[in-house]
């Protein structure tokens, strides 16, 4: 136990940099997943074959890869691969890790955002259309705001899955918290205590956030 | 009769859903301020031929001019012809994450008709219209059905629709209620309104209509007043359903 408040009084600023770099990463790369997930998505619900094509190329090609994977050739593969037209190219891994966390979020959530859209009564876009709205007007004003409903805890679930996710990134180098943990246990060979820290860390604030997803969820299907 | 204006004319339509062929061959002129009503067996085509006249089902092959808009010319903006036919379905189809009024307003004013203040007004006026002007802060969840399939009426009028579309619009109500939506119909026929109904209500086809179509198998069996389709049917078919029915 007391190897445990050892370790916490000599690495807490380390540690807590870290799970705030946990938690940039987790933010950054939720933006742009829910950019990509609802452009994949409103690819994917169209009746464009074209697009329908593009969104389930993605969605697949995204989804087939793990994301370490997906990880180095973000970030080793496509440096050297622009060595012979750019060869000053690097990725941060902050950028990298963003850009793989993001694509691969991004894929699930085309995967909900499409899910929730079709379970939208498609009398409501025909009720729409029929009043003389475009269809862009119609999804924005009408079926979205009710797939959202529907969404919202597949999304929340989504999110703490990338929060854990942003894990796997530590292979890239990325200071984010299992980074550090790595670290600490390296210079204190006190395994079993830092990994039971950092386990508590990451557990508090997903505990939290999805406490305070849930209080949202609540909110939002009030007065349906 | 001949010298008013056709509002909506139909030649040669066609709707296939893959090899099923629904509508095989319709030609039609509905005439301003008429009420037709569309009778048939189920699976005859009605609906479908209902929703050919708004796009909501792309024809196949044939023309329909709606407004003078030749509706199935890919060049035609389809959403500017549809503000000018209102449309109310079976299964009511009213926003529920919207109130009974804002469910009224939206299309006005999303398509810059008139300025909130104004659909408010009109929203309310149509409300009193069809008796829920009490409901207007309502969720749609909160309505009978036919409580809700009333406020869909008023909510097609917002546009100042010049043709309504009714598809099977007591259908889905329980039998009390089926009254009280009938009576708004019948009151906008009585206003002017140019309606075209599809329905199994034998008795409000026989009050209201200035028209009755009857349709199987994709085609016009027959056409003529109440009085001579109802009343006195000449073909066989028409016979044949009017006895089930009755």
């Amino acid at each position: 136990m007391s190897s445990i408040m050892q370790i916490i009084e000599t690495y807490a600023g380390m540690l807590m940099g870290a799970l705030g770099k946990t938690l940039l990463l987790t933010l950054l790369s939720l933006v742009f997943a829910m950019v990509i997930g609802m452009i994949f998505a409103l690819m994917n619900v169209g009746k464009n074959r074209v697009f329908n094509f593009i969104g389930t190329v993605y969605v697949d090609a995204v989804r087939g890869v793990p994301l370490i994977v997906l990880a180095y050739f973000i970030y080793f593969g496509v440096p050297a691969g622009m060595k012979a037209i750019f060869p000053e190219f690097r990725l941060s891994a902050l950028q990298a890790g963003t850009i793989a966390l993001a694509m691969n979020c991004g894929a699930y959530m085309a995967e909900i955002i499409r899910a929730g859209i079709e379970s939208v009564d498609k009398g409501q876009m025909e009720a729409s259309r029929s009043l003389g709205l475009t269809y862009g007007k119609s999804m924005r004003l009408v079926v979205l705001p009710q797939a959202i409903r529907t969404m919202i805890p597949s999304i929340i679930n989504q999110f703490i899955i990338t929060l854990k996710d942003t894990s796997i990134l530590s292979v890239i180098g990325f200071p984010e918290l299992t980074n550090m943990g790595k670290t600490i246990s390296g210079n204190t060979f006190k395994s079993l205590e830092t990994w039971a820290i950092v386990g508590v860390m990451y557990m508090v604030v997903i505990v939290t956030l999805s406490k305070i997803a849930k209080r949202i969820e609540r909110r939002v299907n009030r007065g349906r | 009769m001949e010298d008013r204006r056709a509002i909506i004319h139909v030649e040669n339509l066609k709707k296939d859903f893959g090899k099923l062929e629904v509508l095989k061959d319709m030609s039609i002129d509905i005439y301003e301020g008429e009420v037709v009503v569309l009778l048939g067996p189920s699976g005859s085509g009605k609906s479908t031929f209902l929703r050919c006249l708004n796009q909501l089902e792309r024809a196949t092959a044939g023309t329909i001019v709606v407004d003078d808009n030749v509706i199935t010319d890919k060049n035609t903006d389809i959403n500017k012809v549809r503000e000018n036919i209102g449309m109310v379905f079976q299964h009511f189809n009213l926003f529920p994450h919207k109130t009974v009024l804002e469910n009224i307003m939206l299309a006005p004013v999303e398509l810059k008709k008139m300025t909130k203040e104004e659909a408010k007004a009109k929203g309310m006026q149509l409300l009193k219209r069809v008796g829920l002007d009490a409901k207007a802060d309502a969720y749609p969840s909160q309505l009978s059905g036919g409580q809700k399939q009333r406020v869909a009426i008023a909510r097609a009028l917002a546009m100042n629709p010049d043709v309504m579309l009714f598809d099977e619009p007591t259908s889905a109500l329980d039998p009390e209620m089926v009254g009280e939506v009938l009576n708004v119909m019948k009151e906008l026929a009585a206003d002017g309104m140019t309606m075209i109904v599809v329905t199994h209500e034998i008795g409000f086809a026989r009050e209201v209509a200035d028209r009755i179509v009857f349709m199987d198998g994709g085609y016009i069996v027959e056409q003529g007043t109440p009085e001579e389709v109802i009343s006195h049917p000449k073909e066989a078919r028409t016979i044949d359903f009017l006895n089930k029915v009755l």
